[in-house]
């Protein structure tokens, strides 16, 4: 294994990774809820009474971070590579949209608060989520 | 209380966004370069991973022993157990979707507002995904 030393931002995904702590914590605490971006959204396809203005003002705000993050930042918006093509991109988000849905949650929901409430069943599906990635990359960087 | 909860809803919504954006989770490349065991690894999302989890693993300590929220009302956290295919087979599929595009819902969602077009044909996707497994549901067992 060659470590990636040149993309490899230790300092950066840290503070990030505790800013994402710190907004599901805060979510936790003041509204009693888990901070699961895919269920989030999910919800509001069938949505029950009293369920739809959280959901609509987190999605606000998340949809608010790009114009704060440009207006804060010295350097603008970090550039976002994007190696896949449409016709990958629409099967990819077929898959995690299916996919969050049928596991009941993703990086965030299981990943970040599932292992933190020391749930085995988010560390089973972060580990499952995990193992796939590695392989999907692995086929799609040094198999094809 | 549901006013008070609506702006803390969007507050944290903002700061998950700044988060993902500083952490370089929106950047597909970053993504797949920690994915990437076999080939040059970038390790940063373990520490995205590892912070997000030093600060909440608290927060939820504490809220596992409330009944209400700071703001009022009920507790939301998940009662599910079970350990079952369901489960596996669902985050087998995201994480195949995941690695081929380096976006999950979170970032995806963030990248759209900044409006990078390979995110909305992902986030329609992604939404249309979920409205396929609404369909199932509804139809195996409605509601």
């Amino acid at each position: 294994m060659t470590i990636d030393f040149a993309n490899f931002t230790p300092w950066a995904s840290l503070a990030g990774g505790l800013l994402l702590g710190l907004a599901a914590a805060l979510f936790v605490l003041l509204n009693g809820r888990v901070l699961g971006i895919s269920g989030i959204v999910g919800g509001l396809m069938r949505p029950r009474a009293g369920e739809v203005g959280w959901r609509v003002a987190l999605l606000a705000g998340l949809f608010s971070a790009p114009l704060v993050y440009a207006l804060l930042s010295p350097t603008g918006l970090p550039t976002a590579r994007i190696d896949a093509g449409t016709g990958l991109i629409v099967l990819a988000g077929l898959l995690v949209g299916v996919g969050t849905r049928y596991g009941a949650g993703c990086t965030s929901g299981h990943g970040v608060c599932g292992l933190s409430r020391l749930s085995p069943r988010s560390l089973v599906a972060t580990l499952a989520f995990m193992a796939a990635g590695f392989l999907t990359v692995f086929v799609l960087r040094h198999v094809f | 209380m549901q006013a008070k909860q609506n702006i803390a809803a969007f507050a944290v919504g903002l700061l998950f966004g700044l988060g993902l954006l500083l952490s370089g989770m929106t950047d597909p490349g970053k993504v797949q370069g920690f994915l990437d065991l076999a080939g040059a690894w970038d390790p940063s999302l373990a520490f995205v991973m590892g912070g997000a989890i030093l600060v909440a693993v608290g927060a939820y300590a504490v809220a596992r022993r409330r009944t209400e929220s700071f703001l009022g009302g009920a507790m939301h956290l998940p009662t599910a157990r079970q350990i079952d295919r369901r489960l596996v087979l669902g985050s087998l599929a995201f994480g195949v979707g995941w690695g081929l595009a380096g976006f999950c819902p979170g970032p995806g969602l963030v990248s759209l507002a900044a409006g990078e077009m390979k995110a909305v044909v992902f986030v329609l996707a992604m939404l249309a995904g979920m409205a396929a497994f609404e369909w199932l549901e509804h139809r195996r067992a409605p509601r």
